[in-house]
């Protein structure tokens, strides 16, 4: 199969061609692994792939083909190739999180995301380069070091899902799976130039995503359309028994409904769409507004009604996630002491020692510091004055979603991110790095469902728009998206 | 509230961490930075508020049991050290360390 042939299939098309079989998963999982060499996707290079072996994925294929999987050869993603954010376990592959602690981890389960995929006929190709744990908004503190952006190699991916957004910029895979915490999907998604979906709290079973922090944490879905990012999501959600915080709700077919919109000039009547000033501040580049401004006209004339809403507390977003992330954070990561997995620095004289000097040595700097702020804030003296306080002012970033989606609005508008993607080690501060999630951080604390889409280019880079939705109204998100992704055709990459 | 030197330190050993003296000047001004930022939170009035559930209704109990652990490697294949099914750690303090002790290896 030619490259471009292969990039031009998308995930839907690859599995209906397998399914009737006119196309061998051996050739799509051929193709996709030419493409990530023709791009360079290993270390040396644009360094978005952290494992991947050919003879498994194949293996995989055969598999497929010959309909051993429980669902036969004829699942919903038979034979399609996904990238997989290496803090997602996966059976007998490596899982490291991007970090020297869990160098040469090999899960010993797998997470229930990617056993649906699997179920469906997906085949794992890569586990992808990430910031370590995930934390971080570049994809730069990677033990491994820094992804690159495949529309400028100066340029960093975002993050922390970083590796997948960008496996799918460049063509090696259609659909890709990567985790948020205050909006690591969303992010790279925009700087990138692809689909990224970030779902309801409670939506996707988060069983087998090494935890950061619990009450933020999701797993999410990255696609070069629309319709494939439904798929996904279709997919993987759903109650799980082994996460106590999956809901047991019923998950809607949100692609049915696309069918019905290809053929009305306004499938948005009905719909209406908040604008939030907060969304919108004064240092947000004028490229971006322009981009952002075409996308809510278009919105207008798909039928949608534009109504502007105020958000008063989008602005505590960024003090209230970076204490509550990092408190949960320091208790989860805590079980990283080098006694039943990962790596132990030998050597060390006594138990406490080995704790110390393990973690020490296996923690990157980020990481580090993520666990002293979240030790400091939950410490004696400060828990009410930091931890306290951002869980009550949470509730009122919460608040905020709860009213507007309450009133007159079914989805809001926002940009993803203030700025395109920015260069390789140009933010060098903490908190400036931090404010990277500023418009995404927000549906994370309020566990509301999110999305970012193309909405054209800014100074020849892609730029993200968003779309959030109420509580498990996932469906009405796509169906924005959708017709919006329509409407805007290749100006979405212009 | 600036974070000092021995604030550092403590939190550091409450985290089990290692980090030396040389580094505490670095990792002191760097929570400063940040905490700095969140000094805003400290003017709002949130008496009343309590924290907020991610997703109103989602979370459900299960059953208090407990059931097989569906790993598909034995401990042994991800253990940094394993003997007899126990994981193997050093002793927990340097004063407990005789030649007798070390002769018998490691204490499960």
């Amino acid at each position: 199969m030619k490259s471009e042939d292969f990039r031009a299939l998308h995930a839907a098309a690859i599995s209906a061609r397998v399914a009737a079989g006119t196309l061998d998963p051996a050739e799509v999982v051929a193709a996709s692994f030419a493409r990530a060499k023709e791009v360079g996707a290993g270390r040396e290079e644009l360094n978005l792939v952290l494992w991947s072996d050919e003879k498994v994925a194949q293996a995989d294929a055969v598999s497929v083909k010959k309909g051993m999987g429980p669902r036969g050869g004829g699942g919903s993603l038979a034979g399609v190739p996904m990238a997989v954010k290496d803090n997602i376990a996966t059976l007998g592959l490596p899982t490291t999180c991007a970090s020297r602690i869990l160098a040469g981890y090999v899960s010993p389960f797998e997470a229930t995301a990617i056993t649906r995929l699997r179920m469906e006929g997906a085949i794992v190709v890569a586990k992808t380069n990430m910031d370590e744990f995930a934390m971080g908004s570049s994809t730069e503190n990677s033990a491994y070091g820094p992804a690159h952006n495949p529309h400028d190699v100066r340029l960093v991916t975002g993050g922390s899902s970083g590796g997948s957004a960008a496996a799918v910029a460049s063509g090696i895979v259609p659909i890709a799976l990567g985790s948020e915490t205050g909006g690591s999907v969303r992010q790279p998604a925009a700087f990138c130039g692809v689909v990224g979906v970030k779902p309801t709290y409670g939506r996707v079973s988060r069983y087998g995503l090494v935890a950061f922090a619990s009450s933020l944490d999701h797993i999410g879905a990255f696609a070069r359309n629309v319709d494939d990012a439904a798929l996904v999501m279709e997919t993987i959600s759903g109650i799980d028994p082994r996460d106590s915080t999956s809901a047991n709700i019923p998950v809607a077919k949100y692609r049915e409904q696309f069918v019905s919109m290809a053929t009305t000039p306004t499938p948005l009547d009905g719909i209406t769409v908040g604008v939030a000033g907060e969304y919108f501040p004064e240092m947000l580049g004028t490229d971006m507004r322009r981009l952002c401004d075409r996308a809510l006209d278009l919105l207008r004339s798909l039928g949608a009604k534009v109504v502007s809403v105020s958000m008063p507390h989008t602005s505590l977003a960024i003090p209230v996630y970076y204490i509550i992330a990092p408190a949960e954070a320091s208790s989860n990561l805590a079980r990283f002491d080098g006694v039943r997995y990962g790596m132990r620095r030998s050597g060390s004289a006594s138990l406490r020692e080995m704790f110390g000097d393990t973690r020490s040595d296996g923690f990157g700097p980020e990481v580090t510091r993520r666990i002293l702020l979240g030790t400091y804030v939950l410490s004696a003296g400060y828990y009410d004055a930091y931890y306290r306080k951002a869980q009550s002012v949470r509730t009122l970033i919460a608040d905020d979603f709860t009213r507007v989606f309450a009133g007159t609005c079914d989805v809001l508008f926002t940009p993803t991110t203030p700025t395109t993607a920015f260069p390789i080690g140009q933010i060098t501060d903490p908190y400036e790095m931090y404010m990277s999630d500023i418009f995404t951080a927000t549906a994370n604390l309020a566990g509301v469902p999110a999305m970012s889409l193309p909405i054209g280019r800014s100074n020849g880079m892609p730029a993200g728009g968003q779309i959030i939705a109420s509580h498990f109204c996932e469906d009405k998100m796509f169906r924005v998206a959708y017709a919006l992704e329509a409407a805007l055709g290749g100006e979405a990459h212009q | 509230m600036a974070v000092s030197h021995s604030e550092v330190k403590h939190v550091a050993e409450l985290a089990r961490l290692t980090v030396s003296d040389a580094r505490l000047d670095e990792l002191a001004a760097e929570l400063n930075g940040i905490l700095v930022h969140m000094d805003v939170l400290a003017r709002l009035d949130t008496s009343g508020l309590s924290a907020p559930s991610p997703a109103p209704g989602c979370t459900h109990l299960r059953s208090d049991s407990s059931g097989p652990i569906p790993l598909m490697a034995p401990r042994e294949a991800f253990a940094p050290s394993i003997r007899e099914g126990f994981f193997t750690v050093p002793r927990l303090a340097t004063h407990e360390v005789t030649e007798a002790a070390d002769a018998a290896g490691p204490t499960p």
